[in-house]
């Protein structure tokens, strides 16, 4: 469960003093598919990182499945990153010249897992249908290919949060649509997803749409997912935890 | 992440960057090659002189003049010709001195000698027929003079190769007249060349005439039975101390001194002289040594510069890995054991290239005594070259690891 209390972020650019999130609360439960939408400055980026753990907020406390992420140092940190969120960006962000079952190892090998590594790494491709293309590298796949590598290397630490930062904003319609209803199958399997995106058609198959606007909330609606009924249920067991 | 996956991390980022890795791992190659062979040649002059050294002769003991003192001035290190040829002869008894197998006066100075226009200056020894016994030299042709010819006081030589060459270029020496001094002597015996050669190790040995010790005297010198420079002693064993004890008790007693700490001579010992060189020696290896540990630094500046470039390059992939989960130590590790796999890599070739360059050197540079590889310097510089890629690679590898993950997830 995410629970955000009275989030402030501010940066120093320069002589400058940013004001990127000014006062936020907002609870995620678990399962929930969220999208945050907002113009480009209206802060959702820094609500990215502050949830992903990238970051620390200047005032408010963020708690993270009951605990508070300001008391934790870097490496508890970036143990928090390695289990309990994985992280989708906007530009893939696949090691390159490693072959997509390697990237998709990568987050177990940082965990420190040595047995059966390989086969969880390929449970996870196959999960998002790319059993086929674990040997390739990064520069042999499609943009859609290769965010479907960089969800399965998210998923491979079997995390309870997903975080996608504009996952479609690199991909055509027909690839956009495909991620998205792969993240609506890996929410229908109790996996809480929050994604951001300034695209209205994209947060249409989400169940509930957070809009920010100058670092504040201005609305948080929920709605009946897009799709939601073609959405095809894959088998839980191909991701063992 | 353990070491082999970080290894492996490590081996992944030097293929990917195959040329610019290469021409890092040169500069340490060059570096270590360049110890490896400087520190070998520095062992080859050390070897060469000891070599040179133990040439004087075996378990010699060398007894100069020492300081006079007059009316209580000290008037310094060989200041008077204090040795005798009763000295000398002293010495010889056996009585006296069980432990000294044999013993030769020598009165030297330089002189010029001519031959047929051709003129050359050189040390002339006034010797005994045992010299070539005690200082191991061989006479190559003709025949050493003898007792008889010594006490007979005739004008014979033996003449070093070096001489023979320059003197007679070629023609046969022995029957010749040569002049010394405008004396003439008969050319009865040449030198076996003890090898020497232009180096550090100082005089040339096969540049010598050796007369009868009494000729010197009569004819060149003066000073007969008093006139000795030095005295050469043959000691029955290795260890000289019992024949050193007993030289410096008799000439004690034939100088009439009772401090032995007022004695008018000195006698150094083979190992003295070996002690000594090997000191100079010491120093030249270790000046050789360092000129080439600076090219090792340069080395490793240039593989602390081209890791900057790495991890400069690779901002946006340690962000990536930070994002899922990597700490700072995992990439810390990964930097270091890139840089320290460069160094280690380019310290082993260098290992190598340096033990050919000292096995072909003296094809090239034929004046260079072999150069000798020791073990502890290519353990040492296979050790600095690890140790440089660890000192060079920490503070790039620092610099990666403490990076912000969002400014280098940012970071085009």
């Amino acid at each position: 469960m995410i629970v955000l209390e009275n989030i402030v972020k501010t940066y120093r650019l320069g002589e400058v003093i940013v004001q990127a999130v000014r006062d936020i609360s907002l609870t995620i439960e678990e399962g929930e598919f969220v999208a945050i939408m907002g113009a480009s400055g209206s802060g959702k980026s820094t609500m990215m990182n502050l949830i992903g753990c990238l970051d620390k907020p200047t005032s408010g406390r963020y708690l993270l499945d009951g605990v508070d992420v300001a008391s934790l140092n870097d490496n508890q940190l970036a143990a928090i990153r390695n289990h309990k969120i994985g992280f989708v960006f906007q530009s893939f962000n696949l090691i390159p010249r490693s072959s997509a079952v390697h990237n998709v190892e990568m987050p177990l090998i940082y965990a420190g897992v040595t047995e059966n590594r390989r086969a969880r790494a390929m449970a996870a491709l196959a999960a998002v249908g790319l059993s086929d293309r674990a040997r390739h590298q990064p520069m042999e796949l499609s943009g859609g290919q290769q965010q479907r590598v960089a969800i399965a290397r998210a998923l491979v630490t079997n995390p309870a949060v997903l975080l996608a930062d504009e996952p479609t904003g690199n991909l055509d319609t027909e690839a956009s649509y495909e991620i998205m209803r792969l993240f609506g199958e890996l929410n229908a399997d109790g996996r809480t997803v929050v994604l951001i995106t300034h695209e209205a058609d994209i947060a249409r198959f989400t169940s509930r749409v957070v809009r920010l606007r100058d670092g504040v909330v201005l609305s948080d609606e929920r709605q009946v997912p897009h799709l939601a009924t073609e959405r095809v249920q894959i088998a839980q067991e191909v991701i063992p935890g | 992440m353990n070491f082999i996956e970080a290894l492996s991390l490590a081996a992944q980022g030097i293929y990917a960057n195959r040329l610019r890795s290469s021409l890092t791992m040169l500069g340490i190659l060059i570096g270590v090659g360049a110890v490896i062979l400087l520190v070998a040649v520095g062992n080859g002059v050390t070897a060469a002189v000891n070599a040179r050294i133990q040439g004087l002769g075996s378990n010699l003991l060398i007894v100069f003049p020492g300081a006079v003192q007059a009316g209580g001035v000290q008037q310094g290190f060989a200041s008077g010709a204090t040795l005798t040829f009763q000295d000398y002869q002293a010495i010889e008894n056996p009585a006296l001195a069980p432990d000294v197998v044999a013993a030769i006066p020598v009165l030297n100075s330089r002189a010029q000698a001519t031959f047929e226009g051709q003129n050359w200056a050189t040390m002339i020894n006034g010797t005994t027929q045992e010299f070539p016994g005690v200082r191991d030299y061989t006479v190559a042709d003709g025949a050493f003079f003898t007792a008889a010819d010594v006490s007979a006081q005739r004008r014979v030589a033996v003449i070093g190769p070096t001489v023979a060459q320059n003197l007679f270029n070629g023609q046969e020496p022995v029957g010749q007249q040569i002049k010394i001094n405008r004396q003439t002597f008969t050319v009865v015996g040449v030198f076996d060349s003890k090898g020497s050669s232009a180096g550090a190790a100082g005089a040339n040995q096969d540049d010598l005439i050796v007369i009868p010790i009494t000729a010197a005297w009569s004819y060149l010198f003066g000073g007969r039975n008093k006139n000795v420079n030095t005295i050469y002693v043959e000691a029955a064993s290795s260890d000289t101390t019992a024949a050193q004890q007993e030289v410096s008790a008799i000439l004690l007693a034939q100088h009439k001194i009772s401090d032995p700490a007022q004695a008018d001579f000195r006698i150094t010992t083979q190992q003295d002289i070996a002690a000594t060189a090997t000191q100079t020696t010491g120093i030249l290896t270790l000046l050789l040594g360092a000129i080439a540990a600076i090219s090792l630094v340069v080395g490793g500046i240039g593989i602390m510069n081209i890791m900057l470039v790495t991890v400069t390059e690779r901002t946006r992939e340690i962000g990536i890995r930070k994002a899922i989960g990597a700490r700072r130590r995992d990439i810390l590790l990964q930097f270091l054991i890139e840089s320290m796999f460069l160094s280690a890599v380019g310290g082993l070739l260098g290992i190598l290239v340096g033990t050919l360059a000292a096995h072909f050197l003296p094809r090239f540079v034929t004046s260079l005594p072999t150069p000798v590889v020791s073990g502890p310097s290519v353990v040492l510089a296979f050790g600095v070259s690890v140790g440089i890629g660890l000192f060079f690679g920490i503070y790039p590898a620092n610099r990666a690891a403490v990076l912000h993950p969002i400014e280098a997830l940012r970071y085009q």
